[in-house]
């Protein structure tokens, strides 16, 4: 037996679907959409049940890929029974949906949720008026507490054995006979569901008058008999007006509201101080620093830095801050000096330190296996070792700090305050055509660009999800940080080096704002999504759906690394490690592989971006490319192939051209392979050609401009001027096409 | 006293009249219960002006101003 979960947004939803399924929860995606599909199995009736879980709406509309899915599956896949959950503390919004369900030909039952906040309230609920009225049965539960679970699968189980025939609250209304009709004649062609059909005809749905256009014709002039109310012919919104009038009129039957000395809950205090007209702004931005800073500070609570905390080598306190496993200890210990830590290091440094030690003791085992059997210098052994397991390493080693990134937006994200984050941040980025949803995404891309496309999945509109993953890498990532540490170190006067890291820093927020800009003027939907969102009440995240989400991801990320990462990790292994003549065995040095014959001949494609020009180019090139494994790579290439400070022969405005064209070009392997899974097919091919493009140009005007102020300023200046004029002139020309369109459609 | 829900300020309130709009927000706006003879009360506006917060159906819901522009109140004196 199959049932569905069909309810609202933030009713709760979530925390039923997991107490139902426990470990035998699975997620996959819709056909064709990016809504996330979950399924697991209840196990304590008679016969195990498959659950489904349908997206959170609000209604069955076409607007929305979640509702399009939702009603195709009830419609189409015919569940044994629907299980509607409705929030108890938002009866009115949430029976809307039920009022539409309804109309579908399935059994249906009701788990009112929240029951015991409703009644820690003081407000009572009929449910047994609410059952009458309906004729469906209602059960109070509380996905929480898991009251009454067991009790709403029993009645539901009894419910499936049974038909039930769509029922409409609109009979009473004075769209009754005009609905009756349309469902006889739908019902005359055999249409099931012919009551929902009709309803959703009679709104001219579009997925139903593609369907039965013939019947539209056919009821036109009875349609036109209720033009003259204040709807104007409006259908739509008589429907919805009849539903919500049903609501209220028999809502006050049902609902008895205690006398409250205030109308402030705690949800209403803990916003006036969150979304603060004054502060609201500065909070945020301290929260999401305190996020970074407990994921990634080195020294927490800056006690280095402001009390000059250090921590010498006393055994325990280096087991317990993460560090004695970083090397640090043991090199110390080796030259006899004590191990001095800065500070304290942050939850995620401290996680990620332990992951290190944990993968390369690993790593260290296996060398030991290989070398006692004497076959440490053959090419399986390099394969496992110099490969696989190191490059399963170099995203291992990150992986405590994705998912700590992760667990804490999923906090923010499950008690109700990344809707006030959209609030607050709404009105500035509607400019670049996303909304306040998106902020932090991108902001996580500073940290670390897999959970930044992860959390991407808040965001409702598919085009906002796509647009956000293509922008996130811009924002330089953690593991970018040394490539820019170490340029830093060779652009000339080293003073010099703050200023280039933060001008990195800058370059990416800029260029992806402009991005944001381009890509908006050239798609050819103009329509912004709407921005109508539900703020819901402040609640206590729960762990267990935090560690379902978070077992989940992980589980995604594993799989990903497992396959893809791994089989592009061992292809770049094997291109560096081996000649054209890959029989002959491996190579003792990087520079006489196939990647540096590879090198050799892609140094002439970016040879317009002035770092690749000269004999050591292809250098350059090859590790760009190891970068793809993990973007510190490019750091441990470039001293591999004898590139470090004081052999990097590059101008200032080649290595800020190299720098650049790292930043934007594709990522590395694992946020590719996110990317993949959280965007669309044809965003997805964008988001990559998008990110070619973007590091091509950007790198080859960045060089050109520094290379013409290396010759003379005035030219250089020349040139800056000429580029500025450009991009305003196109951006007026842009603006100007659209005006032109918009008094046109006017017109 | 008629007015669009945009013009209105914090802690007015009044009864939705009409929407005025086509498609996707239209639709949405009644979804969300933006239906005639719903009350709304304005709760507050975000800190850089828009979008703005509002008490409807015994819920809060946040709208931009450019989509409260569809909605035609009759505001309570």
């Amino acid at each position: 037996m199959k049932f569905a979960l069909v309810g609202n947004p933030n009713s709760g939803k979530t925390t039923l679907f997991n107490s139902l399924t426990g470990a035998t929860a699975h997620v996959g995606n819709w056909p064709g959409v990016t809504v996330d599909k979950r399924e697991g199995t209840y196990k304590k009736l008679k016969e195990n049940i498959s659950i489904v879980d349908l997206p959170g709406i609000y209604s069955l509309s076409p607007y929305t890929p979640e509702e399009v899915v939702s009603r195709n599956f009830i419609i189409d896949e015919k569940p044994d029974c629907v299980i509607n959950i409705v929030d108890a503390t938002n009866l009115e919004r949430n029976l809307y949906l039920t009022t539409q369900l309804l109309e579908i030909d399935v059994p249906i039952i009701i788990a009112l949720n929240m029951m015991d906040s409703v009644k820690k309230s003081g407000d009572e609920i009929d449910t047994k008026e609410l059952a009458k009225n309906l004729a469906i049965p209602v059960c109070e539960i509380s996905a929480l507490k898991g009251d009454g679970i067991k009790e709403l699968m029993e009645k539901a189980y009894e419910v499936a054995q049974t038909k039930r025939a769509g029922t409409t609250v609109l009979v009473h209304s004075d769209l009754g006979n005009l609905v009756k009709v349309t469902a006889e004649k739908l019902n005359d062609k055999q249409v099931s569901s012919p009551l929902f059909h009709a309803i959703k005809l009679i709104e001219e749905d579009s997925i139903e008058v593609s369907m039965h256009q013939d019947v539209l014709t056919e009821i036109e002039p009875l349609r036109a008999t209720y033009t003259k109310n204040e709807f104007d012919g409006d259908f739509e919104g008589m429907v919805a007006d009849a539903r919500y009038k049903y609501i209220t009129m028999h809502f006050n039957k049902i609902i008895k509201k205690a006398n409250r000395n205030s109308n402030e809950t705690t949800s209403d205090k803990i916003d006036k101080v969150l979304t603060h007209k004054i502060w609201g702004i500065p909070i945020f931005i301290v929260l999401m620093f305190i996020v970074f800073h407990l994921v990634f500070s080195e020294d927490l609570l800056f006690l280095n830095s402001l009390f000059g905390l250090e921590i010498r080598n006393s055994g325990w306190i280096n087991f317990f801050t993460g560090m004695g496993y970083d090397g640090i200890l043991e090199e110390a210990i080796l030259n006899g000096e004590d191990a001095v830590l800065a500070g304290i290091p942050s939850l995620g440094v401290f996680l990620q330190s332990w992951m290190g030690w944990l993968t390369g003791s690993i790593i260290d085992l296996v060398r030991g296996w290989f070398a006692n059997g004497g076959v440490d210098e053959t090419w399986y052994a390099g394969l496992i070792c110099d490969g696989l397991l190191t490059g399963i390493d170099s995203i291992f080693s990150f992986l405590p700090q994705i998912l700590l990134l992760f667990l804490f937006i999923s906090i923010l994200e499950d008690s109700g305050y990344m809707a006030r984050v959209a609030f607050i941040m709404d009105r500035a980025f509607r400019k670049f055509g996303l909304s306040g949803k998106a902020f932090i995404p991108l902001l996580m891309g500073f940290g670390c660009s897999v959970p930044a496309m992860m959390a991407t999945k808040t965001l409702e509109d598919e085009k906002e999800r796509d647009m956000t993953i293509r922008l996130a890498p811009f924002f330089s990532c953690g593991a970018k940080a040394p490539i820019w540490a170490m340029l830093a170190t060779v652009v000339a006067g080293s003073f010099l080096g703050d200023i280039f890291v933060f001008s990195i820093y800058l370059l990416g927020i800029v260029i992806a704002i402009l991005s944001a800009l381009i890509i908006k003027a050239f798609s050819k939907k103009k329509d912004v999504p709407p921005f109508i969102m539900e703020l819901p009440a402040y609640h206590m995240p729960q762990f267990k759906n935090l560690v379902a989400h978070l077992w989940e991801k992980l589980k995604h990320f594993l799989y990903k690394a497992s396959t893809i990462i791994t089989a592009a990790i061992i292809l770049i292994w094997f291109l560096s490690n081996f000649e054209w003549a890959f029989w002959r065995g491996m190579v003792d040095d990087i520079s006489e592989s196939i990647l540096a014959d590879l090198g050799h001949v892609l140094q002439y494609v970016f040879y317009p971006l002035g770092w690749s020009m000269g004999s050591e180019g292809w250098k350059y090139t090859v590790a760009s490319i190891t970068g793809l494994i993990a973007k510190e790579d490019v750091v441990a290439t470039m001293s591999q192939l004898g590139l470090e400070e004081g052999t990097i022969a590059l101008s200032n405005a080649q290595i800020y051209a190299f720098a650049a064209y790292n930043l934007f070009t594709l990522p590395c392997f694992a946020a590719v392979a996110t990317a993949k899974g959280e965007s669309t097919k044809k965003g997805f091919l964008v988001t990559i050609l998008w990110w070619l493009l973007a590091s091509y140009v950007v790198s080859m005007v960045i060089y050109w401009i520094g290379y013409s102020f290396e010759l003379f300023w005035w030219l250089g200046l020349i040139v800056v001027i000429i580029l500025i004029s450009l991009i305003i002139g196109l951006g007026f020309i842009v603006a100007n096409k659209r005006k032109n369109k918009q008094e046109k459609r006017v017109a | 006293m008629t007015k669009m829900l945009n013009e209105m300020k914090p802690s007015e309130s009044g009864t939705v009249k009409k929407i005025i709009s086509e498609g996707k927000i239209k639709r949405r706006l009644y979804d969300m219960g933006v239906t005639p003879g719903a009350s709304i009360i304005v709760k507050k506006l975000a800190p850089l002006g828009d979008p703005i917060e509002i008490t409807i159906r015994g819920y809060e819901l946040t709208l931009r101003k450019s989509e409260a522009e569809c909605v035609e109140m009759e505001v309570n004196e």
